[in-house]
């Protein structure tokens, strides 16, 4: 028998433990979803998703997602660029705010878009007299899902862009490339699967986040309602069938999300590997 | 290994990207959450300390605090022994059993919600067992308890894993060179290396369940001083138009996240510093 392992009874005892636990916690509730959504058939799951409340929902979801996580993304680009490529005092406590909005809770999140822009905040008088909404409307939608997805590219890039260090960009540069062409030709192709990656979870986050984006809601059908959103309305209402249908749609898209990020780690792990080796054959 | 000095870099682009940074970082970060600051110190002690040390507000943080504390500690043992299994042994499957690991992550909570509240109700297909031996898995603060260790799971597997993945052999093979059995080995070699990420990785598990939200709500019955959460409570505040009390409660909150986030990068230098990697 090998020194480094346990004998055979031990490690089925404790891969049989280990399945039974995510087999209960995991795998049963993730079924259960499909299960629920179907259990009227599919003539009712398709009705509950088609329906005008339900397809609206998944328009403002989708809008959302579409600028948060390309907002997301920009920042992410520039804060990892300017945080792994140059030196600067206060790097630390900048990196240390970056990843705040993880450490806040979805509901405070909501809660600081309302103090800002609600109707007791410093603002109120001006969005008034202008007629702009932001509490209850889209615009506080979009601003919370930013905030809760925030951080997400750029704690993928700057570990990426930092192990690669400069070396090829400032080759490029002195053979007379320009500062967007370097970072066109030689940076993206270097990060692309970081970034990829980051682009990924944020979207998954951004079309899921509940609790931010409820707090600044106002919860109006049709109109302020994402599918997490929708979701809720419908289980509250015991349209079970209904809402586990709308949930089985983001359900597919954390399956998605979940095999996209299995393929990318694959290559994502030889691009940090690639990374760490020119820099210790320097 | 990575402390090469750099020399000053001739790349472009420095006050760009730092000043595109810093001003994004200000208007959707900064700003608005130094408005619960601002909110909070036009208040006066006097009338925070009314609404934190309320019985209802009491009994929410209490309720918060210690659901979140034994799911912890649940996603310690269980993530522990699900991090081994991956790391160390192989079984078919096991691809989709790591990504599954990860689901937490990927499923939005609101759907977490609902789905864990249906199965662990008195009619769900788990909850109508446990109820026949009167646990009530649903309504409850075990309910509240299921929820956050369903969301905090992925935390202690992916800190605890690449921990595991990295133990130098040698070590282990040392110790049974030396006579040590292999209960001894794991106790006095194994085990004192995996503390760290073993505390990280609990820290962060904990660290979520504080300020979780969307899975639990539908699990937790939400009854005031029963198995009412702080999230809940803060959000029970803001619909009766009650920003300042909202607002009272959530900075405590935050600050004791942010104590939590402290401990960790605390506790993060402190295990790498252990595996020699600072």
């Amino acid at each position: 028998m090998s020194t480094r392992t346990e004998p055979v009874w031990m490690r089925r005892l404790l891969i049989g433990a280990a399945l039974t636990f995510l087999m209960l916690f995991l795998f049963l509730p993730l079924s259960a979803v499909f299960l629920n959504g179907l259990g009227k058939g599919i003539a009712v799951y398709f009705q509950a998703l088609t329906e005008p409340n339900a397809l609206a929902a998944i328009r403002l979801t989708v809008v959302t997602a579409l600028i948060a996580v390309p907002l997301n993304l920009l920042f992410g680009i520039a804060a990892s660029w300017a945080i792994a490529k140059f030196d600067f005092w206060g790097k630390d406590l900048l990196i240390t705010l970056i990843d705040l909005p993880l450490s806040v809770s979805p509901v405070i999140s909501g809660l600081i878009y309302i103090l800002l822009f609600g109707a007791q905040g410093p603002f109120a008088p001006w969005l008034m007299e202008h007629g702009i909404k932001i509490i209850f409307a889209p615009p506080a939608i979009i601003l919370a899902t930013i905030f809760v997805t925030f951080p997400i590219v750029a704690r993928e890039l700057i570990p990426v862009m930092k192990a690669q260090g400069n070396d090829e960009e400032e080759a490029a540069m002195t053979l007379g490339a320009s500062g967007f062409q370097t970072f066109w030709r030689v940076t993206l192709p270097n990060i692309k699967w970081g970034l990829l990656y980051g682009v990924i979870l944020s979207n998954a986050r951004a079309m899921g986040e509940f609790g931010a984006v409820s707090v600044v809601s106002g919860h109006i059908r049709g109109q302020t309602n994402t599918l997490p959103l929708h979701i809720e309305i419908l289980y509250n209402e015991y349209n079970f069938t209904a809402a586990f249908a709308a949930a089985s749609l983001l359900a597919m898209l954390a399956i998605v999300t979940l095999v996209l990020k299995s393929i990318i780690e694959f290559k994502y792990r030889a691009e940090l590997r690639a990374a760490v080796k020119t820099e210790n054959h320097k | 290994m990575l402390k090469i000095s750099k020399q000053k870099t001739t790349l472009p682009g420095f006050h760009l990207s730092l000043g595109v940074t810093i001003f994004y970082l200000g208007l959707i970060v900064l700003i608005p959450l130094s408005m619960l600051f601002i909110k909070t110190s036009a208040l006066g002690p006097g009338e925070i300390w009314k609404v934190i040390a309320s019985p209802r507000t009491l009994a929410a943080y209490r309720l918060t605090f210690m659901t979140s504390l034994i799911a912890g500690l649940v996603n310690v043992v269980f993530g522990f022994l699900i991090a081994w299994v991956l790391a160390r042994y192989s079984f078919p499957g096991k691809k989709v059993v790591d990504a599954l690991v990860d689901l937490p992550f990927a499923l939005p909570t609101a759907v977490a919600g609902i789905t864990l509240a249906s199965l662990y109700s008195q009619n769900g297909w788990v909850g109508k067992y446990l109820y026949q031996w009167g646990i009530q898995s649903a309504y409850s603060p075990l309910g509240i308890t299921i929820a956050l260790i369903f969301i905090g799971l992925p935390f202690v597997v992916r800190t605890v894993e690449p921990v595991i993945q990295e133990l130098d052999a040698e070590l282990e093979d040392a110790a049974a060179s030396l006579g040590a059995n292999r209960t001894q080995t794991f106790i006095k070699v194994i085990f004192p290396n995996l503390i760290p990420s073993l505390i990280t990785g609990f820290t962060l598990s904990f660290a979520r369940a504080l300020g979780e939200y969307g899975s639990v709500i539908f699990i937790s019955g939400n009854m005031p001083k029963k198995t009412e959460i702080v999230p809940l409570l803060i959000m029970t505040k803001l619909e009766q138009y009650d920003y300042a009390g909202a607002t009272a409660i959530a900075v405590v909150m935050l600050l004791a996240s942010f104590t939590l986030l402290a401990l960790t990068n605390f506790l993060q230098k402190l295990s790498l510093n252990r595996i020699g990697m600072n």
